[in-house]
């Protein structure tokens, strides 16, 4: 296992609906948080990557957080910004340019629906003008082909929203805190079919920064270092099934996900066995089901029985979004990948207080998903 | 009847009574693509010529758009209390490729994976100059019936 990178602060602004606070204010908070949980300052810090799709530039925040010249590099990739950030600075430590760096992302998104920008995905006109480009149509239609494929049933479905509703309402830093029962979730609206209202994620605000160094230095910040084994993101490949492709091959391969979860295991020198919990792209919930296979934690269709048996609930077997998900949490596009691997060091240092998952876990796995067909992967243990 | 114009040029065969949509054949590889575009994403070949698709395909996997898109992007009726909900697929076409379309059916109970459909043209809404703008759907193939909607 590559144990060059340590994760020594973490911080997070809530996420949710913030009224009148800016996105880029709450980057602010989440890294003059992340640096009181390292005990460093901001003029410690070499280095940093951020970014949100929605909020504006990282770099403006250093206005705030005190001019230090630091170098700091804006990052803009869409779904995979935080993780894209993250990646970015583990091999900002690994070759040995810095010792000491941040990643950051945040973000604030308008109410309803994720209104695409056609131009930035690379889109013509006529595509959105023609009432497709929704990203809840692929959604739905993904799922309702793998449940025709594998045989997983609605009832999965709606149980994967009631998981992560509990699992949220243990978390103080989620949004959405109240439980969902299966029959308020399969009653809710029908939004794309067979996917309803409070099967989706929504569209939010908040943000996460991470401090991270290099690791023969950790010990003189933290006494629980987390060590980043891998960092991947990968694009599609042809034959793929992504978000925003008005056609796709006619043959059939596997996707940026399962990629990017065979680079990232590689990279760490183990499988997923040896994976004690996972933070998985939750869109929706058949993105969490579907995630299951993809990363390689089973086979196609083993979520129906693993998921009826409660293996991923937080006392399960393979907790699986131990701390709501995008689910409960919101989409803020730019942290949402960070949200996740600030999950996973709070168990892993075994600070995730009511929901944290017993038998002292070692090794946590983050996948993030999104436009138009990005996956990120990061391997995380103590 | 207003005259019917389609969403964008180049997208599909009009006028015509029997529309197909135009794609671009890598000319190297045979890959389809749709819309049409430069350049191969199996082969990365630089060379595509525009061929017409199958009007009759078989549906792969779909959905129901149950509310009114933002708009813009979105061209057509966003009126909550008017909107009419549609279905969203994707249908392989003679085995060349799965090109994402409207669906004129709606009903989850009358939509199922490898049932056979038809381009047909769809309407959206009606231009400054009176005219009446279309974009492309699949419906299911009924031979007895008009092959437009309009």
């Amino acid at each position: 296992m590559s144990d060059d990178v340590a994760i020594v602060g973490i911080g997070m602004h809530e996420f949710g609906r913030h009224e009148g606070v800016e996105g880029i204010d709450q980057g602010v908070v989440a890294v003059r948080r992340a640096l009181a949980d390292s005990g460093l300052q901001w003029n410690d810090i070499e280095f940093a990557f951020g970014g949100s799709q929605a909020a504006g530039s990282a770099d403006t925040m250093v206005s705030k957080l005190g001019l230090t010249g630091l170098q700091f590099i804006n990052v803009a990739n869409g779904c995979a910004t935080g993780g894209s950030a993250l990646f970015s600075a583990y091999n900002s430590i690994r070759s040995g340019m810095f010792d000491v760096g941040m990643a950051v992302g945040f973000d604030k998104h308008e109410r309803g629906a994720f209104r695409v920008d056609l131009k930035e995905n690379g889109l013509e006109e006529w595509y959105g003008a023609s009432g497709l480009a929704l990203t809840t149509q692929f959604f739905g239609m993904k799922i309702n082909r793998y449940m025709h494929d594998y045989g997983i049933s609605e009832k999965t479905l709606a149980a994967v929203a009631n998981k992560a509703s509990r699992n949220g309402a243990l978390n103080p830093m989620a949004w959405r805190r109240n439980e969902l029962s299966v029959e308020e979730v399969s009653g809710s609206r029908m939004v794309s079919y067979p996917l309803t209202q409070y099967m989706f994620c929504s569209p939010a605000e908040g943000a996460v920064a991470l401090v991270l160094c290099r690791a023969d230095r950790a010990s003189e910040f933290t006494e629980t270092p987390v060590y980043l084994r891998a960092a991947v993101v990968r694009s599609r490949r042809f034959g793929s099934f992504e978000v925003m492709a008005p056609h796709l091959a006619a043959e059939r391969g596997d996707g940026p996900t399962a990629d990017a979860a065979k680079a990232a295991f590689e990279m760490a020198g183990i499988g997923p066995d040896d994976v004690d919990l996972a933070q998985l792209q939750d869109t929706e919930v058949g993105a969490e089901i579907m995630h299951m296979a993809e990363n390689g934690f089973c086979g196609h269709g083993e979520q129906e029985d693993m998921i009826a048996r409660g293996e991923t609930e937080i006392d399960g077997r393979f907790p699986v979004n131990t701390d709501g998900g995008c689910l409960a949490n919101g989409e803020p596009v730019g942290a949402s990948g960070l949200r996740q691997v600030y999950e996973n060091v709070l168990q892993l240092r075994g600070d995730a207080g009511v929901r944290q998952v017993q038998g002292d876990p070692r090794v946590a796995y983050t996948h993030v998903y999104g436009s138009p067909g990005i996956s990120g992967v990061t391997i995380l243990s103590r | 009847m207003s005259t019917q114009v389609p969403i964008a040029e180049g997208l599909f065969t009009w006028p015509s009574d029997t529309p197909r949509l135009l794609a671009s054949r890598c000319t190297d590889c045979g890959n389809h693509m749709f819309p049409v575009q430069g350049g191969c994403s199996r082969c990365s070949g630089a060379s595509t010529e525009t061929v017409e698709l199958a009007r009759q395909g078989t549906l792969w996997t779909w959905t129901v758009q149950s509310y009114p898109p933002k708009a813009p992007p979105f061209a057509g009726n966003v009126d909550p209390e008017t909107f009419e909900p549609y279905g969203v697929g994707y249908v392989e076409l003679d085995g060349k490729l799965l090109v994402e379309s409207r669906l004129t059916v709606a009903d989850p109970d009358q939509l199922d994976i490898g049932m056979a459909l038809e381009m047909v043209v769809d309407p959206l809404y009606v231009n400054d100059d009176g005219d009446q703008v279309v974009t492309f759907a699949f419906a299911p193939v009924a031979p007895s019936q008009e092959s437009s909607r309009s």
